[in-house]
């Protein structure tokens, strides 16, 4: 990358000096060197000359085999299908050179945007894709939720030529929580967006203030100019942003939507602060809203990017007012659900605050219909599948609210895996609110390797199961099977029972693998 | 009669799922037409027992768990003390099983102090140790001389050493109060303590069966449960078992 520029002469000098001393100046002391400080003395030789041609190659040559390797690897692992072949890449590139990721997002021209929280990283990371390719600028994304620093590395290999030349002007990563600190530290992005912080996978991360511990430890790597952006509604992600003075807040100011109460699994009843119990003027869902501190000066911080007169319009979507220093624009969404509100309003913040223009930015977020998986409509012969993923308490509960308590789904299967990516305690299923469904009359299928632990939760909240299939693919084939021709089949699978259902899908001749989707 | 179901902090332990405990305890008396009604307990509130209780004492944070050891050191420390000692049923789950010891040192280094109403304490895990996370299986020895099962899943970094105290129950899976001894949780009378969190009631009908009779048996000593149709929570305990033991 030779940055490193000639003002740093004297301190450079020394590294390569001092590690002479060992046996094997030659290439031992560069790589010691490097290793050590990466890039701190791209312009010396093991030697201590200054030869940047020299260095230039060797640095070239070691990326192009990253991203050769990557690619091998990529090729390999589609051919034994593996899965995706969505983190493999990134594995080996890292492998292979160290710096990799730290390069090619340094050769972006636009820089780059991670996003990360519990909740919709996915969706408002593709809806950001769409505003910026309204806006005329290439973006590439780590689209197929290989979110940590392999996955994000896997995406821009496969963005880039050999030479490690981006195709793409910015780069748009979902990153997952605990991840964060590695891949800023890495990929600079100037832009990093906090949506929410719910408990999810607690066995995987601890505690949820750690994990905002976690995220906000990251701020001190974002480069000078860099900015936060930051749900003022979710009071532990907003406390993040309290010393860092590069902090943008968005939130929802609509009073029409408080529910009254705080839901079972509110994770941040308390102040982030001092401890003490949180004041709500409203709550949404969880426990984002509006609220305040009892015992210390803590509030809900004044948002730079507001949502208001919010309408929702049950499963097609919503409209809302965004209100922003520079004016206000009607933004109509097409994704069901509040969540799906805080989404776009997370997507026109970075967008906005990244410098696209509003006018696009409206556009994009009308244009988006969904992102992979978490909702996606698939055809199944004469039938429907309506695939809803289902990560967590909070998202299972709006899940509910959306679908299935109006009465609209008919069909349902329920698929509850306990693997990793799943997070392996099922116990968070008695955090639902499933008593909301009383009364509901739909079909319904529990699957899934603790299928039998769904329909002991369904049972308790009175709520009839027809049939319990562990087996996925044997689940599916009854289910659709007992869904009426022009009907809808809603599948709520968790993470890694959606890629099974999805292959089902697929094998039986109604969707693509889902590495060929874009 | 009516049971009451004291859900102590409601608003702060309720990690893991533990509502599922409230859950499973108030339907299994509904559907038996035995009337149940649960009161949350919160921060500086009294807790009313009525003669017919059952005190759940959930898991949370370790900040918030920190919030609590103030709120227990007064008057509601020593009436749950006094109910333990009455003979009341009291379940502690993960960080309220901790607070119903001696103490509880954060990872931090504070101290905190507990009910003490078993003669246990907990550490943090050092350095080096792992959290104690997965599936468990416990084998509880019942005072008819025979023995049941617990299936559930624990997460935790507290290392839990007993004292004089009888454990729960031993280890047939998983890691227990401390992953070295093979004991999980603790009991005294009708006090019982486990790290096995969130649903834990809802798998093991038994053991939610054995509360609810204790319980009523404080009132009406020759009370029996009638059965219910168990097939439903057996085929999950099984699945769960299986699952433990990575059969499936």
């Amino acid at each position: 990358m030779g940055r490193a520029g000639g003002g740093e002469v004297p301190r450079a000098r020394a590294g390569p000096r001092l590690e002479s001393i060992s046996g094997y100046p030659a290439l031992y002391s560069y790589r010691a060197a490097r290793g050590c400080t990466p890039r701190a003395f791209p312009e010396y030789l093991p030697s201590g000359r200054y030869n940047p041609r020299m260095v230039g190659i060797l640095e070239r040559a070691r990326l192009a085999a990253a991203i050769l390797a990557a690619r091998a690897a990529r090729h390999a692992s589609r051919a034994l299908r593996t899965g995706g072949g969505s983190t493999v890449p990134g594995v080996v590139a890292r492998r292979v050179d160290p710096g990799v990721l730290a390069r090619l997002s340094g050769m972006l021209p636009e820089g780059a945007v991670a996003i990360t929280g519990t909740n919709g990283k996915t969706t408002t990371t593709r809806m950001v894709s769409r505003i910026l390719s309204a806006a005329g600028i290439r973006a590439m994304n780590n689209s197929t939720g290989a979110n940590l620093a392999t996955g994000v590395t896997a995406a821009l290999v496969s963005d880039s030529g050999l030479s490690g030349r981006p195709r793409s002007e910015m780069g748009l990563f979902e990153v997952d929580e605990a991840s964060v600190p590695e891949v800023v530290r890495e990929a600079k992005p100037h832009t990093l967006a906090v949506l929410n912080l719910f408990r999810d996978q607690l066995d995987r991360y601890g505690e949820l203030s750690h994990t905002g511990r976690v995220i906000s430890s990251a701020f001190s790597s974002l480069p000078p100019e860099g900015r936060v952006v930051l749900n003022a509604d979710d009071p532990l992600v907003a406390s993040l942003g309290y010393t860092f003075p590069g902090t943008l807040y968005f939130g929802v100011e609509e009073p029409a939507l408080d529910t009254g109460v705080l839901q079972h699994i509110a994770d941040s009843r308390n102040c982030p602060v001092c401890g003490a119990p949180l004041r709500y003027g409203a709550v949404y869902f969880g426990h984002v809203g509006l609220y305040d501190c009892e015992s210390c000066a803590f509030s809900r911080p004044e948002p730079q990017f507001a949502a208001r007169e919010v309408r929702l319009d049950g499963p097609r979507g919503s409209d809302f007012t965004l209100v922003t220093p520079e004016g206000e624009h009607r933004v109509r969404v097409n994704l069901p659900g509040l969540y799906n509100v805080y989404n776009a309003l997370a997507a026109a913040a970075v967008s906005l605050s990244a410098g696209v223009k509003p006018g696009r930015v409206m556009e994009g977020i009308r244009g988006f219909g969904g992102a992979f998986g978490r909702v996606e409509r698939v055809r199944a012969g004469d039938r429907e599948v309506f695939l809803l993923l289902i990560k967590n308490p909070v998202g299972f509960n709006e899940i509910l609210r959306t679908f299935l308590a109006g009465g609209e789904a008919q069909n349902v299967l329920i698929a509850i895996n306990d693997n990793h990516a799943d997070g392996r305690d099922v116990s968070w299923l008695w955090d639902v609110d499933f008593e909301m469904l009383g009364g509901i009359r739909a079909d319904i299928t529990t699957s899934g390797i603790r299928a039998e632990d769904m329909t002991v939760r369904l049972k308790y909240a009175e709520i009839p199961v027809r049939e319990t299939v562990p087996d996925r693919r044997t689940a599916l084939e009854r289910a659709l099977r007992r869904t009426p021709p022009g009907g809808t089949l809603y599948v709520l699978p968790t993470y890694t029972a959606m890629l099974e259902i999805r292959r089902v899908l697929s094998d039986l001749g109604y969707t693509h693998p889902f590495w060929e989707d874009r | 009669m009516k049971l009451t179901i004291h859900h102590l902090y409601a608003n702060m332990m309720n990690l893991y799922g533990d509502r599922g405990n409230v859950i499973s305890i108030k339907k299994r008396c509904e559907w038996r037409g035995i009337a149940v009604e649960v009161v949350d307990v919160d921060l500086g509130e009294k807790i009313r027992p009525t003669g017919c209780d059952i005190f759940l004492f959930g898991g949370g944070q370790d900040r918030e768990q920190a919030l609590l050891v103030e709120d227990l050191s007064g008057s509601k420390g020593a009436d749950l003390r006094a109910i333990a000692d009455d003979g009341g049923v009291i379940l502690g789950v993960c960080g309220g099983y901790q607070l119903m010891g001696h103490s509880y040192e954060t990872p931090e280094g504070d101290r905190l102090s507990g009910v003490g109403i078993f003669d246990l304490r907990t550490e943090p895990r050092k350095p080096h140790e792992e959290r104690l996370i997965g599936n468990v299986i416990v084998r509880v020895g019942l005072p008819d001389g025979s023995e049941r099962e617990l299936v559930g899943f624990e997460n935790h970094g507290g290392r839990t050493r007993l004292g004089d105290v009888e454990p729960l129950g031993y280890v047939v899976l998983g890691h227990g109060n401390n992953g070295e001894d093979g004991t999980e949780g603790a009991r005294r009378d009708n006090c019982y303590g486990t790290y096995l969190h969130g649903s834990l009631l809802p798998k093991n009908p038994w053991f939610t069966d054995l509360l609810i009779e204790s319980a009523i048996r404080r009132v009406d000593d020759s009370f029996k449960l009638e059965p219910l149709d168990d097939s439903a929570e057996q085929a999950a305990f099984a699945a769960a078992v299986e699952r433990a033991r990575g059969r499936r």
